[in-house]
């Protein structure tokens, strides 16, 4: 009876907390599209240098990380394909694995290390240094004046950022193509091109808003339920990522079956 | 006339002049009553402090009063409205005629003072920047800071933070400004100076002034009327004078800084605990 409880208990608290998210991510969109046209001037400025920190700042990093992804695809799927004597099709596993799945995936994780904690620790230091609370005395929804500007940052740069992910993991693919499958540059980019529908890379850009927008609320919600004290900000922080992470794997299933389910029919 | 809506709510009292009016205000968090009962009137240009031990209830009245906690019951009347039944857009509105300087100053520290401080006139009216620039550097030198404009809040010291702070809070030009622990963490000479512009706060502008403290040399320099908060409840009121001959043990322990005997402190923390924490009996 009593773990029963508890499973139940677990359960609507997750609940709650997916509703809170939501709740947010709408407060946010509200303020981001609807609002400007009812005389609440949205802040372009603080959107835009967000939108600096969240996307152009994360490209080094994340153009090594996926070139590398995109080369160990490669190797992992040749490792395969070539007892068949199809290495060839490499280009093709490549391509498909890193729009479909891989780009948004590992753009949305390196995305959550360095902007989800970041916003966390931001808002959370706010909350602490009682500013949030100023914000409100100050008649200024603190939803507006700090979430919007990050939630249209992320919704904008996240699939810039994915569709810049599934080149740099192709281009890694292709090293190892040309190196060792007998392609040519030009010709590993043709058979890329090949095997790529519109709606691989579609899909993948669907999602990464979708997980955008789950960084984003995470992130914001766990800096705004912030407690007492320096180590609560630590606590959020840690638990931005954790949370989000798991958030976006989950998010990523239920999406990926919606276009499985939704292809085939 | 500004007080022809407050006249017509119920449960007003008469006299025009009275600003904020509680009445058997309630506050819990969760299912833990902090206040119990506060019956309290703050008069138009009177500046008001708020006595009491830490964890008396004193800063969860103030944050109350600025509506940052809703009551569990009770009433607060407030420019002719309820703020503990007001909605959010209602709530925002009034919020534009208070001023709240936090314990902390709470400066942004992204933006520097002279966008701190004209941060609610630039969300809140249409104003040209230029306006904005010029009434934020007059607002500034009403506090003694002009020229720190460009300054950034971790380039100034505590008593300058709390400054700014006051700045900010004045920029709308409020009816009511509200301090919490404006001295907390100065040192004698820069808490003497924040007393002294509260006071030139008062008599310059007739503010309304609540101050939540208990820096005795400070509440009694400043304060008008005094009320005095013991374990969520009000137990002494009056004007600094009559608070000054007040007989309560309680009160006179506080001003006197007489020491709570050790053992009885412990079991008084733990009877108040208990009493005000009195869950349903699981099963």
């Amino acid at each position: 009876m009593e773990l029963t409880a508890q499973i139940g208990r677990g359960v609507l608290d997750g609940l709650a907390y997916v509703g809170a998210l939501t709740r947010l991510s709408l407060q946010a969109a509200y303020y981001a599209f609807i609002g400007p046209f009812r005389g609440r001037p949205l802040r372009v400025e603080r959107a835009f240098s967000q939108a600096m920190e969240v996307g152009v700042r994360a490209l080094p990093v994340l153009s090594v990380i996926t070139f590398f992804i995109g080369l160990i695809l490669a190797l992992q799927g040749a490792y395969e394909l070539r007892k068949f004597g199809a290495i060839h099709f490499v280009a093709d596993a490549v391509a498909i694995s890193m729009t479909r799945e891989l780009g948004p995936l590992i753009t949305a994780i390196v995305v959550i290390g360095r902007s989800g904690s970041a916003f966390a620790a931001e808002i959370g230091t706010m909350k602490v240094n009682e500013e949030i609370d100023a914000l409100e005395t100050m008649a200024i929804s603190p939803v507006q004046f700090l979430v919007t500007p990050k939630f249209l940052a992320m919704i904008l740069m996240l699939p810039c950022l994915t569709i810049w992910a599934n080149f740099m993991g192709i281009l890694g693919g292709s090293l190892f193509g040309v190196a060792q499958a007998d392609f040519s540059f030009l010709g590993y980019i043709n058979a890329t091109v090949d095997a790529l529908f519109l709606r691989d890379i579609i899909t993948g850009l669907i999602k990464s808003v979708m997980f955008g927008m789950t960084i984003t609320a995470v992130g914001c919600s766990e800096g705004l339920n912030t407690g007492v004290g320096a180590e609560s900000v630590g606590k959020s922080t840690t638990a931005a990522v954790v949370i989000s992470i798991f958030l976006v794997v989950v998010v990523d299933l239920v999406f990926t079956s919606l276009f499985f389910f939704a292809g085939k029919g | 006339m500004p007080d022809a809506n407050k006249m017509a709510a119920p449960a007003q009292n008469p006299d025009s002049d009275v600003m904020i009016s509680l009445r058997d205000l309630r506050v819990s968090y969760g299912t833990r009553e902090i206040l119990h009962g506060i019956n309290l009137d703050v008069r138009r240009a009177e500046t008001l402090v708020i006595l009491g031990g830490s964890g008396s209830g004193k800063s969860t009245l103030l944050r109350t009063l600025v509506g940052l906690e809703r009551p569990s019951s009770g009433e607060i009347w407030l420019r002719g409205k309820n703020l503990a039944t007001i909605s959010d857009k209602d709530l925002d509105e009034i919020r534009r005629k208070l001023g709240m300087s936090f314990q902390s100053g709470a400066l942004f520290g992204s933006m520097t003072v002279g966008e701190n401080v004209g941060l609610p006139l630039r969300e809140h009216t249409k104003l040209e920047d230029s306006t904005i620039e010029i009434m934020t550097r007059l607002k500034l030198e009403q506090v003694g800071l002009g020229g720190f404009e460009d300054y950034y809040p971790s380039e100034l010291s505590g008593g300058m933070k709390k400054r700014a702070a006051v700045a900010r809070a004045l920029s709308m030009d409020p009816e009511i400004l509200f301090f919490d622990e404006p001295s907390a963490g100065l040192d004698p000479i820069i808490a003497a100076g924040i007393d002294q512009l509260i006071l030139e706060l008062k008599q310059a502008f007739h503010m309304t002034i609540i101050v939540v403290t208990h820096e005795l040399a400070s509440a009694f320099l400043i304060a008008d009327q005094m009320v005095y908060i013991d374990k969520g409840v009000i137990i002494a009121q009056g004007t600094p004078a009559e608070m000054k001959a007040n007989p309560l043990p309680r009160v006179r322990q506080f001003f006197d800084r007489v020491a709570e005997p050790e053992v009885e402190q412990e079991m008084d923390y733990l009877q108040m605990l208990t009493a005000e924490h009195r869950r349903p009996v699981r099963r």
